[in-house]
């Protein structure tokens, strides 16, 4: 593991309320993450898991303590420089899919690619390779609601690398999908991350789907409880 | 980029077709009336301004009574004394700058040819009086000097006139009944149509001074002259000539007011048309107010678009959008609807425009600088409603915006 750091918790904390009101949801988080790591992020509901995702991913920022990514001191900038960041760097995956509705498959993927400015033709073109990486040939014209569960999965994992990103979030990926494909989604993202070096932070609660990762992050009330390797995670 | 959001917000309105019908509607609504109100206005400006200029170009009315003022023309206390035969001639040896004067007296008289009868504008003149009113003979005739001077039993009629009694025949030498009397057509007038007012100006009777007021009024008075000016001569500098001599041949000092007034048709017609004028600036005011409701009901559709949408700005930003992306979407989204509300509008307004142009016989005359204002006006609204929902969406937070179902 001598891949330079991607990510860096500096006792980080975020609360929310006041005074006597006041909840951490992190309470001094010390984490670093290199790049092409697969990482595994559990922990009960409250445990402040989702919490820490959305700073890993740029979409919130600590209210003490430093966050880094790529060096830079992301928790410091304001949301237009995240919303570029994440642009530019992070791919998200989510529970819900989050595809935009009564829209195809090959215009949900370039979506980012439109806040990029990149040309139509080109768009399409990168599109129909993200496609093809997460199996989807042939499916571009079809809306969400005609595709499956998995393969709507596909298609956000799809618009979700389009960017060529540095860091995929995964946030329950797996959530509403039964064994098998759950099992296929897991397959993608491992391929994912051996073929593209691409560094994967996943939430999830499920088990078997951890097995995937090369690392699991435990979190227990704010704090990191355990941080261990594949070997030992079984 | 720009046509990109613009393509997006089409594909948006596309979706919700029947939501964005009804935003439309509002400023489809608000700019058809506006349209059709100012169309129908300008339409009528003109038609009374042709109406007016119907009557005589450059012309000058003389009346008895004084002129009228806040008691109506002529006040009860005042005794008038008619016009006669002597203003005219004084007129006619002492007016510069006059093209025709003509002295005219009229009465509504029933006229009869065979089992036919229609009552009619029966007026005694001169051969002046054509070239005063600028009105043509279509065939026959004017009066002579000698038919003039002698108050021959002859007479032009107008279109309306001949239909009642002669159909599409020639009435030219017929011979018809008026009161007592009788003469002979030698002529036919060319047809003027209807006035602003209604008033049917074909539906009348020519007959020379002299006879008219022997046979029909029974005595010596002019009701009225007609003044032409030339075309080298306004009117409004032919007026104060006309009243000198009018003064000095009916012996009015200056320090008194004259028993007489002087009408500036010209004049009229520019007061009658600046009125319909600010009539139409009112009427499409008032339809400007539905424009303004318009834009509010885009506003509360941008609302309720934002916060439906929130989860798909949440996506948006998650992706990496720029905040003003996503204000641009909404406000694109919010002017190319409204300019579609607009563009629908206009095209409604002037086809109820043209039918009204059609009903009423008012000129359709759409403006090109009213329309050009509408389009930019509902572009306009689209922004100012579509400003604060975009902003809206542009603010939220995307962990938020995420969660929201």
């Amino acid at each position: 593991m001598s891949a330079p750091l991607l990510i860096t918790f500096d006792k980080v904390w975020k609360s929310y309320g006041e005074g006597e009101a006041r909840v951490h949801a992190l309470a001094g988080v010390d984490l670093a993450i290199r790049r092409s790591e697969f990482v595994a992020i559990m922990g009960p509901s409250g445990s402040g898991k989702s919490t820490a995702m959305n700073i890993i991913g740029c979409l919130d920022t600590p209210t003490a303590g430093t966050y880094r990514f790529m060096g830079v001191d992301a928790g410091r900038l304001d949301r237009n420089r995240r919303a570029l960041l994440r642009n530019i760097y992070v791919g998200f995956v989510f529970q819900g899919y989050n595809l935009l509705p009564r829209t195809t498959a090959a215009e949900n993927v370039e979506l980012p690619l439109i806040y990029r400015g990149v040309s139509a033709r080109e768009r399409r073109e990168l599109a129909m390779q993200a496609l093809a990486q997460v199996g989807l040939v042939g499916r571009e014209h079809h809306t969400p609601a005609e595709l499956s569960g998995g393969q709507q999965q596909r298609v956000a994992i799809a618009r979700a690398i389009v960017t060529k990103p540095m860091l995929l979030v995964a946030d329950e990926p797996t959530g509403n999908l039964d064994t098998a494909r759950t099992h296929e989604i897991m397959e993608l993202l491992t391929r994912l991350n051996a073929e593209l070096g691409l560094t994967i932070v996943m939430v999830t609660h499920e088990a078997d789907v951890v097995g995937y990762a090369e690392r699991t992050v435990r979190f227990l009330d704010g704090r990191v409880a355990s941080d261990t390797a594949k070997a030992e995670a079984a | 980029m720009i046509w990109e959001t613009v393509r997006l917000s089409l594909i948006s309105i596309r979706r919700n077709v029947l939501r964005s019908f009804l935003t439309l509607l509002g400023i489809v609504i608000g700019v058809a009336a506006v349209i059709a109100m100012l169309t129908i206005g300008s339409g009528t400006t003109e038609k009374v301004k042709t109406d007016i200029s119907k009557l005589g170009s450059n012309l000058l009315v003389v009346r008895s009574g004084r002129p009228a003022g806040p008691g109506g023309p002529g006040g009860l206390d005042q005794v008038t004394r008619p016009l006669a035969a002597k203003d005219v001639e004084a007129l006619v040896a002492h007016l510069s700058g006059a093209r025709a004067i003509a002295p005219a007296s009229q009465k509504q008289v029933r006229v009869i040819f065979g089992t036919e009868s229609l009552t009619s504008g029966v007026t005694g003149t001169d051969s002046a009086y054509l070239d005063a009113r600028d009105w043509n003979l279509v065939s026959g005739r004017p009066f002579s000097d000698s038919e003039t001077r002698a108050g021959a039993g002859v007479c032009l009629i107008g279109e309306t006139v001949r239909q009642q009694f002669f159909g599409a025949g020639d009435p030219e030498g017929e011979t018809i009944r008026i009161n007592r009397t009788s003469c002979r057509i030698i002529g036919l007038l060319e047809p003027k149509g209807y006035t602003g007012f209604g008033q049917d100006q074909d539906n009348v009777v020519l007959m020379p001074l002299a006879a008219y007021q022997r046979r029909i009024a029974g005595n010596r008075d002019i009701d009225n002259i007609y003044i032409a000016a030339d075309d080298r001569t306004p009117t409004t500098e032919l007026q104060p000539r006309v009243e000198d001599i009018l003064r000095d041949t009916r012996r009015i000092t200056p320090d008194r007011d004259p028993d007489f007034s002087i009408r500036d048709m010209t004049q009229i017609a520019d007061a009658m048309a600046s009125a319909t004028t600010t009539m139409t600036g009112m009427l499409g005011a008032v339809a400007g107010v539905s424009l303004l409701v318009g834009g509010i009901g885009i506003m509360n559709i941008m609302l309720v678009s934002v916060t439906e949408r929130t989860r798909e700005i949440g996506i948006r930003l998650a992706i990496g959008a720029h905040e003003n992306h996503i204000l641009i979407q909404f406000l694109v989204e919010a002017t190319v609807l409204s300019l579609l509300g607009g563009i629908i509008g206009i095209l409604i307004g002037l086809a109820i425009a043209g039918l009204a142009s059609v009903t009423l016989t008012i000129p359709f005359a759409p403006s090109p600088a009213v329309i050009l204002l509408a389009v930019g006006f509902s572009a306009l609204i689209g922004m100012v409603f579509g400003f604060f929902p975009a902003l809206r969406g542009a603010r939220l937070d995307p962990i938020d915006a995420l969660r929201h179902e």
